[in-house]
């Protein structure tokens, strides 16, 4: 149990997907433009990683992993169908995030005007796929740590995405010399916050 | 289509080389530029990785372009996608292993590089399978480049190397010089394609805001 939580905690400030991995970086220098919508596309991303995570792990552990098979019987033993896995992840993925955008659109048409429209985007978001690709990397233990570490790296894509977002709130107002206005001037501030993150990576978990 | 390079193909080439740079202009495809550039060496590989995939891509998807579905078209465009990065991910295992353990989880991400849902959409599925070629070869290199140009500065200062190689000479280190580690940190990435975007729209005022 101490095991989940500091996976969450960990994925969250020390191995945050943006400012770590720089994952999911065009939606978020995209959308990053006021904190209503930021909010909105960090729940959306929130969401769909801990559905698909989960997912994802039960696919990689009973049928990609080499071995993963055996529950079909002796003959399947060797079997590695982990070059499958890009292919699989991304269908599932993508399967995944019509499925939610039509359940929300139908239970929950509140919950749909807000998240609705980051929902299609979210299937090409890097930190989705990374998430996945991560869980596969670090072979979790059980499904239990890998929804925790979804929703810990869901967690770090909102707080960043809204401390920049608020940044670049207070930023309209100031003097930016032309060239670096809006892309570059938003690459720098992520790079100072960055930095400011790279405190986190002498933690000890 | 009398020649086989027209004035437009050449525009649709050269664009994304300068003026329309999916990094610099487009704002496509940054995640792994930052994630992979801290070598030269695994910043070419994605390079070329890049540029092969969206090419081909591009073709498959133009030549589908009439028979596919609207409302299925992005799992169409990914799972083709996938299948190609899966090829260029196994050719990678098999002959340049050291490479692809390094690029680690980003190859299998180039799936979701925005550069290639962005051409699949913007191009290949309006345009021809050969002037699609051309606009993914164009765009591929074009990320290509600020690739290399931000892994070489950071190769050249964070390890005073270039593709392993000792480029800073013994003697400078003896006289106090030193590698500056900050170089090999994540956020140094972010800081040069900053001052690219500095230097490129000082150059072309049309595209400052």
């Amino acid at each position: 149990m101490e095991n989940v939580a500091s996976i969450f905690v960990k994925s969250i400030f020390v191995d945050n997907m943006i400012f770590a991995y720089f994952l999911g970086m065009c939606s978020y220098l995209a959308v990053s433009k006021n904190v209503k919508t930021s909010i909105g596309l960090g729940a959306a991303v929130i969401f769909v990683l801990v559905i698909t995570l989960p997912l994802n792990y039960l696919l990689e552990t009973y049928v990609l992993r080499e071995g993963a098979l055996a529950w079909l019987g002796p003959n399947f033993k060797t079997l590695d169908l982990s070059y499958l896995s890009f292919i699989l992840f991304i269908a599932v993925i993508a399967a995944m995030t019509q499925l939610v955008e039509m359940a929300v659109e139908k239970f929950t048409p509140s919950l749909y005007a807000s998240l609705g429209i980051f929902l299609p985007l979210i299937a090409v978001n890097c930190s989705i796929m990374g998430g996945s690709l991560f869980m596969q990397q670090r072979a979790f233990n059980s499904i239990v740590e890998a929804t925790s570490f979804a929703a810990g790296s869901g967690v770090g894509w909102l707080l960043a995405i809204v401390g920049l977002a608020a940044i670049r709130e207070k930023m309209e107002y100031s003097q930016v010399p032309l060239p670096l206005r809006g892309l570059g001037i938003t690459f720098i501030t992520v790079a100072l916050m960055a930095l400011a993150f790279l405190s986190f990576s002498g933690l000890k978990i | 289509m009398g020649k086989l390079i027209s004035e437009k193909t050449k525009q649709v080439f050269l664009g994304p080389l300068s003026k329309n740079n999916p990094i610099g202009v487009q704002v496509l495809g940054i995640c792994s530029a930052l994630a992979v550039t801290a070598n030269l060496k695994p910043a070419l590989v994605m390079g070329i990785s890049v540029t092969v995939i969206v090419a081909f891509s591009n073709v498959i998807i133009s030549l589908l372009r009439n028979t596919i579905p609207n409302r299925i078209r992005i799992i169409v465009q990914l799972v083709v996608v996938a299948a190609l990065v899966t090829v260029v991910s196994e050719v990678l295992k098999a002959y340049a292993y050291d490479v692809s353990v390094k690029l680690s989880v980003y190859i299998g991400l180039i799936i979701t590089n925005c550069i290639l849902m962005g051409r699949l959409e913007a191009f290949a599925m309006a345009n021809k399978p050969w002037e699609s070629f051309v606009d993914g070869l164009g765009n591929g290199l074009g990320y290509a480049v600020i690739l290399v140009i931000v892994g070489f500065f950071r190769e050249i200062f964070g390890a005073g190397s270039l593709l392993g190689f000792r480029i800073i000479p013994q003697s400078f280190y003896d006289a106090g010089y030193s590698n500056n580690g900050l170089m090999m940190m994540p956020p140094m990435a972010l800081i040069i394609i900053a001052v690219i975007i500095w230097i490129h729209r000082s150059l072309n005022k049309e595209l400052q805001e």
